[in-house]
């Protein structure tokens, strides 16, 4: 007999921030089927692809992945980490697998341990755009193949098949990486027969943890899904689900409110309806799942732009207020003359006019009897970035300007060292669509036993 | 005609800002109750051309608003000046650029 309901625990909105134990024991009390939870996403910026380093601390990752893993095994339900890492590239997914073996080690648990790679390489990619398999998402820019060389990291974001692979398999524990939010969720319910519109639906409500519940929090929440529909209820009795903290959440940092694109599909989402079915839960019907005639899948890589270093500083003086602009220019330029390094760029945000909302702020004018000033320069290396920074934080410490009051210096310097290097430098380059042969041809999945 | 029309930020019940992807900046805008949404979306408040002037932006770099009338929502999306992260850029997580909206005006009908 086919099984009618699939429940789904995810613990927090993101893996390594944190839920509350309690919450969590009540959760696993209502017999999840599965523990599934996102570890990542592009939210925090190019920095964690780029540079590999892990999104959280060793200490958060490892806290939860032991109570998860733990309660896993106490239930001898599975577990799934989607995103792991941060970015899921392969230094993520490693950094994550290495934390798992030792959890196992040290609470003396055996499990099928699976792991997936979502790495593209450049040549993948490169032989993709040569037969015009890769088309722009929303980057605005058609991909170059020197675009394609000078990237770094690169990964494709996973749908529920390649977990549902590693489930028919045997893992009872995966972790996955660069995968979509709401399929990672979603992969354990289509495994057991679940319809995948409503569990990716549920999937991309539950990605967040008690998010979409009130008050929201990064904590635990269940989704349980049954035959046409599925209710959502947060693991904490001090929080509830109602109509609106759900249906809100279904447009949560995403644009279009009723069609979702994912790798593979599109869910249609206009027919639903949202109902609140207890005092604490919210019933969901009505997402529809169109499945694309070709399988693409997102990329998302990223591009070295240098090495950056920072200078922090106040300004309280209002002569040099009133000619902030003119005079940070003048700097600026004066000190790419000294350099004469085509790699190097010099900006400025200002705290206290527009630092917020930089080319959005339709408040031109200074407002505040204070500012603060961040330098930031970015060259080809450390050295040069640190010296223009130091050159420029210095030039308009001892600058001369008409109506200067105060000629013992312009800055206050918020510490020693003046300037802090931050060290290599991201952008996105790459948020492409690419057509792939399968839904599982770029994830790699190696089983182990522990 | 009777005084000021009312601000966006005394119907409301959640106005916010997150990123929808490096390339986009998303609006949410949810109202407690059916009425409240359909004085603004009666009242004509949230157009291309009012979040335009509200951000002193032009308007094909609002890349789409939608009505919800299923959530109680409007839902605006807007192409990002500087892509998320890039040197330049001053808001990572895309959360604080909600503001203007607040202020949108909505004529009473």
């Amino acid at each position: 007999m086919t099984k009618q309901t699939h429940t789904v625990l995810t613990p927090t909105g993101t893996l390594g921030y944190g839920f509350g134990a309690e919450a969590f024991a009540r959760g696993m009390a209502m017999s999840p089927d599965v523990i599934a939870v996102d570890a990542g996403s592009t939210d925090p910026g190019p920095h964690y692809l780029g540079s590999g380093e892990p999104l959280v601390s060793r200490i958060s990752a490892k806290r939860e992945l032991t109570q998860m893993i733990k309660a896993g095994r106490a239930a001898g339900i599975p577990v799934i980490v989607g995103s792991a890492g941060g970015a899921g590239c392969k230094a993520h997914v490693d950094w994550t697998v290495e934390i798992v073996r030792e959890i196992a080690r040290e609470s003396n648990l055996h499990f099928k341990l699976a792991t997936i790679y979502s790495d593209v390489s450049r040549e993948r990619l490169a032989e993709a755009l040569s037969r015009n398999e890769v088309k722009d998402f929303e980057a605005g820019f058609q991909l170059t193949p020197e675009m394609v060389e000078q990237a770094g990291a690169i990964v494709a974001q996973m749908g529920h098949e390649p977990i549902v692979e590693a489930l028919k398999a045997g893992a009872e524990v995966i972790i996955a990486g660069r995968a979509c939010d709401d399929c990672a969720i979603a992969a354990h319910p289509i495994y057991s027969g679940a319809d995948p519109a409503l569990a990716i639906h549920m999937g991309k409500i539950l990605e967040c943890g008690a998010f979409s519940a009130e008050p929201f929090a990064m904590d635990v929440m269940l989704g349980i899904l049954q035959p046409g529909h599925f209710e959502l209820e947060p693991g904490s009795p001090n929080r509830r689900a109602s109509v609106t903290s759900v249906a809100a959440h279904s447009l949560y940092e995403r644009e279009n409110p009723f069609l979702q694109a994912g790798p593979g599909h599109q869910l249609d989402l206009s027919a639903c309806t949202f109902e609140q079915s207890g005092e604490r839960r919210v019933r969901v019907t009505g997402a529809q799942f169109l499945e694309d005639e070709d399988y693409w899948v997102k990329l998302e890589g990223v591009r070295q732009t240098g090495y950056r270093t920072i200078c922090v500083a106040g300004i309280r003086c209002p002569t040099l207020i009133a000619r902030l602009d003119e005079l940070l220019e003048q700097v600026r330029v004066e000190t790419l003359e000294y350099f004469d390094d085509p790699s190097l760029h010099i900006g400025y945000t200002v705290y206290g006019r527009d630092g917020v909302m930089g080319a959005l702020e339709p408040q031109a004018a200074i407002s505040s009897q204070e500012i603060g000033l961040v330098i930031e320069a970015i060259a080809v290396d450390q050295t040069l970035a640190r010296g223009a920074c130091h050159h420029v934080s210095g030039g308009l410490l001892h600058l001369h300007y008409d109506g200067l009051y105060n000629t013992s210096g312009n800055l206050a310097f918020l510490y020693s060292p003046s300037e802090i290097d931050a060290g290599p430098a991201f952008e996105f380059s790459i948020y492409h669509l690419m057509k792939v042969t399968s839904p599982t041809e770029l994830f790699p999945l190696h089983l182990e036993d522990l | 005609m009777s005084g000021q029309p009312q601000k966006l930020r005394e119907l409301a019940k959640i106005v916010r800002s997150k990123n929808a992807g490096p390339f986009r900046l998303t609006f949410d805008i949810l109202f407690a109750d059916r009425k409240a949404f359909e004085v603004v979306r009666d009242a004509r408040a949230i157009t291309r051309e009012a979040v335009a002037r509200a951000y002193k932006i032009r308007e094909d770099q609002i890349s789409s608003i939608y009505e919800i009338p299923t959530g109680n929502a409007f839902k605006v999306t807007l192409h990002r000046p500087v892509v998320q992260g890039a040197m330049g850029e001053t808001d990572v997580y895309g959360c604080q650029q909600h503001v203007p909206l607040l202020d949108l005006p909505v004529a009473r009908g």
